[in-house]
């Protein structure tokens, strides 16, 4: 041994002491009260889903609050794997979840339930999240879990009955770079054990003794996943009062999917009260490693899939919207609040994915493309 | 020991950072503004998250959780 234990010790002793005071941090606050009462709507390739989600947030005093929301999707589905294999339908999602913060001795602790019914899928997820400021309250670090049990089923069978658990990890760090400029990098793991498939969708194979030219068999999913997901992302205040962000995100998982997401925003306000926001989305993907749009033969392979969602394709969405402040300073019960409209048009373009609703030589149908618009109405108060 | 007096330094770099900020807390009125807000409505940004969740491959490291099937 080259050094005396007291020298060893006394290191030791330095490095806590360092990482101990390096470590202090300063007042965490508890997010502010406020109630939002939001309707959505999206529409696009057959399908409409709209509904509304209430938030409500109170702190019961310096160190608890509470955060309530209800939401609900009506859909209405005839997209493309609906008419070529199935029959249109209408469902019902609900969601309700409660989460809990807790301030104590500069930490901030979340835990949050969420249940989520619809008649053929039963999600509960449980969440706990740590966020803690530190160096001067320059930066933020967190980290959270979640675990999520499903149940699923499937319409018409009331003897299908599947379990699937979703676990994830997520890290992040909130960054201010400079007077103008914060930056936040996040990282999240997930893994998923079970039944993964979509219970409605199948897969196409080549069969010449039907006149169409194919067939169709039940799709077949690994039952685990695991993927990995890491984003940065920018806001910087620009010299007039106004705000431009930008985001990256790389994804990969253990099915071959590797996808890229680029953002960029753009948060001006006019006069007073106005508030405008614009944006531009760009996602691209690779398709999961047993993903055809028509396999050669019938279990061609162990694992099979044509869902839409893994295969090749990039989306791009425009984005606007428009807030209205009003009360602004106000007294008694409410301190302010705010009017917006947010609409969205996305456009997905699928690479490997074939309209089947077009009569053609099996492979050779026209790819798959369709337009969605997002409608985002809500009402924000803060009392 | 070269190890160990890296990590000291390290964190006396750490120290640094605690013990003098870079950026003031008084010169941060621009950062404090709500248009710097990374998530200003969360209801609003959580369901534009799980429409994109619902018809893309890749998920995570965004703001959404919950449940659903998405599947629709």
């Amino acid at each position: 041994m080259y050094y005396s234990r007291p020298v060893t010790r006394s290191c030791y002793a330095l490095l806590l002491l360092l990482l101990f005071t390096a470590f202090q941090s300063h007042a965490e606050v508890l997010p502010e009260d406020r109630a939002d009462v939001l309707y959505h709507r999206f529409s696009g390739g057959g399908v409409t889903i709209s509904g509304p989600s209430i938030l409500v947030r109170k702190k019961f005093n310096e160190k608890v609050s509470a955060t309530v929301n209800h939401y609900v999707d009506n859909v209405s589905s005839a997209s493309i794997d609906v008419i070529t294999t199935a029959s249109p339908y209408t469902e019902n999602r609900k969601e309700n979840s409660i989460s809990v913060n807790f301030l104590e001795d500069k930490t901030l602790m979340s835990m949050g339930y969420t249940r989520s019914i619809e008649n053929d899928f039963d999600a509960s997820t449980l969440s706990l999240n740590l966020s803690q400021t530190l160096f001067g309250e320059l930066t933020t670090f967190s980290m959270g879990y979640a675990e999520g049990d499903n149940i699923v089923g499937r319409r018409g069978d009331a003897n299908f009955k599947e379990n699937a658990n979703t676990r994830s990890y997520r890290l992040s760090l909130s960054q201010i770079i400079t007077k103008d400029l914060l930056m936040v990098l996040a990282f999240e793991t997930m893994t998923d054990q079970g039944f993964l498939n979509n219970p409605y969708r199948s897969v196409r194979y080549l069969n010449n003794l039907v006149p169409i030219g194919y067939s169709y068999q039940p799709e077949v999913y690994p039952n685990t996943r695991t993927s990995h997901a890491i984003a940065l992302r920018a806001r910087y205040y620009l010299p007039y009062r106004a705000a431009l962000s930008g985001g990256y995100r790389l994804f990969t998982d253990t099915w071959g999917i590797n996808a890229h997401t680029f953002e960029l925003g753009y948060t001006l306000p006019f006069r007073k009260d106005w508030l405008f926001d614009f944006s531009y989305r760009f996602y691209t993907q690779d398709k999961a490693d047993f993903y055809s749009d028509l396999f050669q033969t019938a279990d061609e392979f162990i694992f099979l899939a044509r869902d839409k969602e893994l295969s090749t394709f990039t989306s791009q969405t425009l984005g606007a919207g428009v807030s209205l402040e009003f009360k602004k300073n106000g007294t008694g019960l409410i301190k302010r609040g705010t009017l917006n409209f947010n609409y969205d048009l996305i456009l997905f373009d699928y690479e490997d994915f074939r309209d089947l609703t077009v009569n053609a030589t099996p492979g050779t149908e026209p790819l798959y493309s369709f337009n969605a618009g997002v409608i985002r109405l809500f009402l924000s108060i803060w009392y | 020991m070269p190890i160990r007096l890296s990590a000291i330094l390290f964190l006396l770099t750490l120290q640094a950072c605690s013990a003098t900020p870079w950026v003031k807390p008084y010169e941060r009125a621009h950062l404090a503004d709500p248009i710097m807000n990374f998530e200003r409505n969360p209801v609003s940004s959580n369901y534009l998250h799980h429409v994109y969740d619902a018809r893309e491959g890749a998920r995570g490291a965004g703001v959404a959780t919950g449940g659903g099937c998405g599947c629709n």
